[in-house]
């Protein structure tokens, strides 16, 4: 009996040490976006203090943050549409045709460094006059999105038997229309795996953003970088704007934790 | 009628290669042809700010870059950040995945925390942690100073700054080590350990001699995996550090970057990548061959 609560007691600790230094920065960052400049450089630092959104304010006002956050969806939406456009039929066609090579070709996109496409993006984009427009950025970040929607959805129409797709046609259906009327409707659970997924890679894209936007498509995470540079010493509004740009990646997560989990872990597991 | 019936059946026959082909077009555009163009700059001494057009120069711009002591020190920078962050991580993220690999009440949101860093914009926590860092104001040192030790630059200092980053990426990346470890546990079959137990082999024995070998192509795939992403860690240090102070924090990718878009040197630039370009492949294949060859 005694030694059960030991144990008990002592998994607790464990489950601390494990959890304490994941979340702590988070919750540092939260609690600076509170503070205001003053309590923030106070030596020690300090646990108690009078929270202020001034420094919300500062950065959605005076930052004109919004207009990023809209760039951001923007972009991150149409890559994952097209992608989506693009990525589901080659998916299907990798899993039932089992095209191997081809799942490959286009993993390697996942792989490359980015910067060995980014060089001639910008001295293509450059010559077509395309820098800081939406078309650039939207093509850049669907090299984002299109392998990991490839990725996760051929292994999930790979698990989805064919007998559904074979009694459609059977029925005298084309494999085409089967694939659209039979297998994606059952695919619900892959495609927002893949979804979420490969909207947060593209929300937190920095490197392509940062050569290929200026002023009119910059993204969040541009817009906390400069901002850094500019405000050097205003901490609180760079933490205030952290919060802002993390939130909505959290709270997908939260809303799919099961499906973020499943994408991923999968393909290093093999079942 | 009959025409949109032929139509259907035409496409029903080449479906494997209408259905890959947009998505292949993209590729081929967006990556592979850029992916030539930059390896066919390499062999020119192309400086985007002079206005002249690129001249071939063969080897030239190998031979300089390959002389370039920041070069060479970038190569091994980006070697030693890569073996100290993965093996940690590894190493964590394994101790991690045993002791979560069991039934406990509120194991769901202990999973839900470790997805946090993995989804967290790379940028601003690379920001974050330069306030923990900060030598006056930060957390860090406030710490060090509780425990009785002295303060630390941490990436202030040329001598501390690829382990203060690595510590940023060991936090971000270990959770996703111990995440897929611990989907492969639960993959694992259960028959080797009723026998082992029946057999009388202790907890220890059998996690050396069971679950350590079986879980060994996960773990093989999970470090490769991490190991390619690593070696092309750009956000923290571009965010965090810039690849300073001096040239101390500069990987591959960091130096590559430099060079494009503030050098403008692009034939010089492409040099570098195609090293990093090599250093991934040389990583991919290895997991192909280490896969194979311990016949996983």
């Amino acid at each position: 009996m005694r030694t059960s609560w030991i144990k008990k007691g002592l998994f607790v600790v464990v489950l601390l040490a494990i959890v304490v230094p994941l979340l702590f920065p988070f919750l540092w960052m939260l609690a600076s976006s509170f503070k205001t400049q003053v309590d923030i450089v106070a030596w020690p630092p300090r646990l108690i203090f009078t929270p202020t959104l001034q420094n919300y304010e500062r950065v959605f006002r005076e930052q004109n943050f919004l207009r990023y956050f809209i760039n951001s969806s923007i972009i991150g939406i149409s890559a994952v549409g097209l992608s989506l456009l693009m990525g589901l039929p080659a998916a299907y066609s990798i899993a039932r045709f089992k095209q191997k090579r081809l799942s490959i070709f286009i993993l390697i996109a996942r792989l490359m460094p980015g910067i060995s496409f980014l060089m001639p993006w910008y001295i293509i984009f450059s010559r077509l006059k395309l820098m800081d427009s939406y078309v650039a950025l939207i093509l850049s970040h669907m090299l984002i999105t299109l392998p990991i929607i490839v990725w996760i959805m051929s292994s999930y129409f790979e698990s989805i038997p064919v007998e559904m797709e074979e009694s459609a046609m059977v029925d005298g259906a084309t494999r085409q229309r089967a694939f659209l009327a039979v297998v994606l409707p059952v695919a619900g659970p892959g495609i927002v795996t893949a979804v979420t997924l490969s909207f947060i890679f593209s929300w937190n894209n920095f490197m392509f953003s940062q050569v290929l936007s200026m002023e009119k498509t910059k993204t969040l995470p541009i817009a906390i970088y400069n901002f850094v540079s500019y405000a050097e010493v205003d901490w609180g509004a760079v933490m205030a704007a952290a919060v802002a740009i993390m939130a909505p990646a959290i709270i997908l997560t939260m809303v799919f934790q099961k499906y973020v989990v499943r994408g991923l872990t999968m393909g290093a597991v093999k079942g | 009628m009959e025409s949109t019936k032929i139509r259907g059946s035409v496409l029903e026959k080449n479906l494997h290669i209408i259905f890959p082909m947009p998505a292949v077009v993209f590729v081929v555009v967006m990556m592979l042809f850029p992916v030539l163009y930059t390896f066919f700059l390499s062999f020119t001494n192309w400086n985007l700010t002079s206005g002249a057009p690129p001249s071939i120069v063969m080897l030239r711009s190998y031979q300089r870059i390959l002389r370039e002591p920041r070069f060479l020190a970038a190569l091994g920078r980006t070697f030693s950040f890569t073996a100290l962050a993965v093996s940690v991580e590894t190493l964590f993220g394994t101790i991690v995945a045993l002791i979560l690999n069991r039934e406990f009440k509120g194991k769901g949101f202990i999973k839900l925390m470790m997805l946090l860093p993995l989804v967290s914009t790379p940028v601003a926590i690379g920001i974050a942690w330069n306030l923990f860092y900060d030598p006056t104001i930060g957390l860090a040192n406030f710490v060090l100073i509780q425990l009785g030790l002295p303060k630390m630059a941490w990436t202030g200092s040329p001598s501390t700054v690829i382990p203060s980053l690595a510590l940023v990426d060991i936090w971000q990346w270990t959770p996703m080590i111990a995440l897929i470890l611990l989907s492969g546990l639960a993959s694992l079959s259960s028959e080797p350990y009723e026998s082992a137990r029946v057999d009388g082999a202790s907890e220890w024995q059998i996690f050396w001699k069971i679950t350590l070998p079986m879980l060994m192509p996960t773990m093989l795939t999970a470090l490769i995996l991490r190991s390619i992403d690593a070696l092309k860690t750009f956000d923290i240090i571009y965010a965090m550090t810039g690849g300073g102070p001096g040239y101390s924090s500069e990987t591959l990718n960091i130096m590559a970057f430099k060079y494009s878009f503030e050098y403008f040197r692009m034939g010089q630039a492409s040099v570098i990548l195609v090293f990093l370009f090599l250093v991934v492949l040389f990583m991919s294949l290895l997991i192909v061959r280490m896969r194979r060859s311990l016949e996983l």
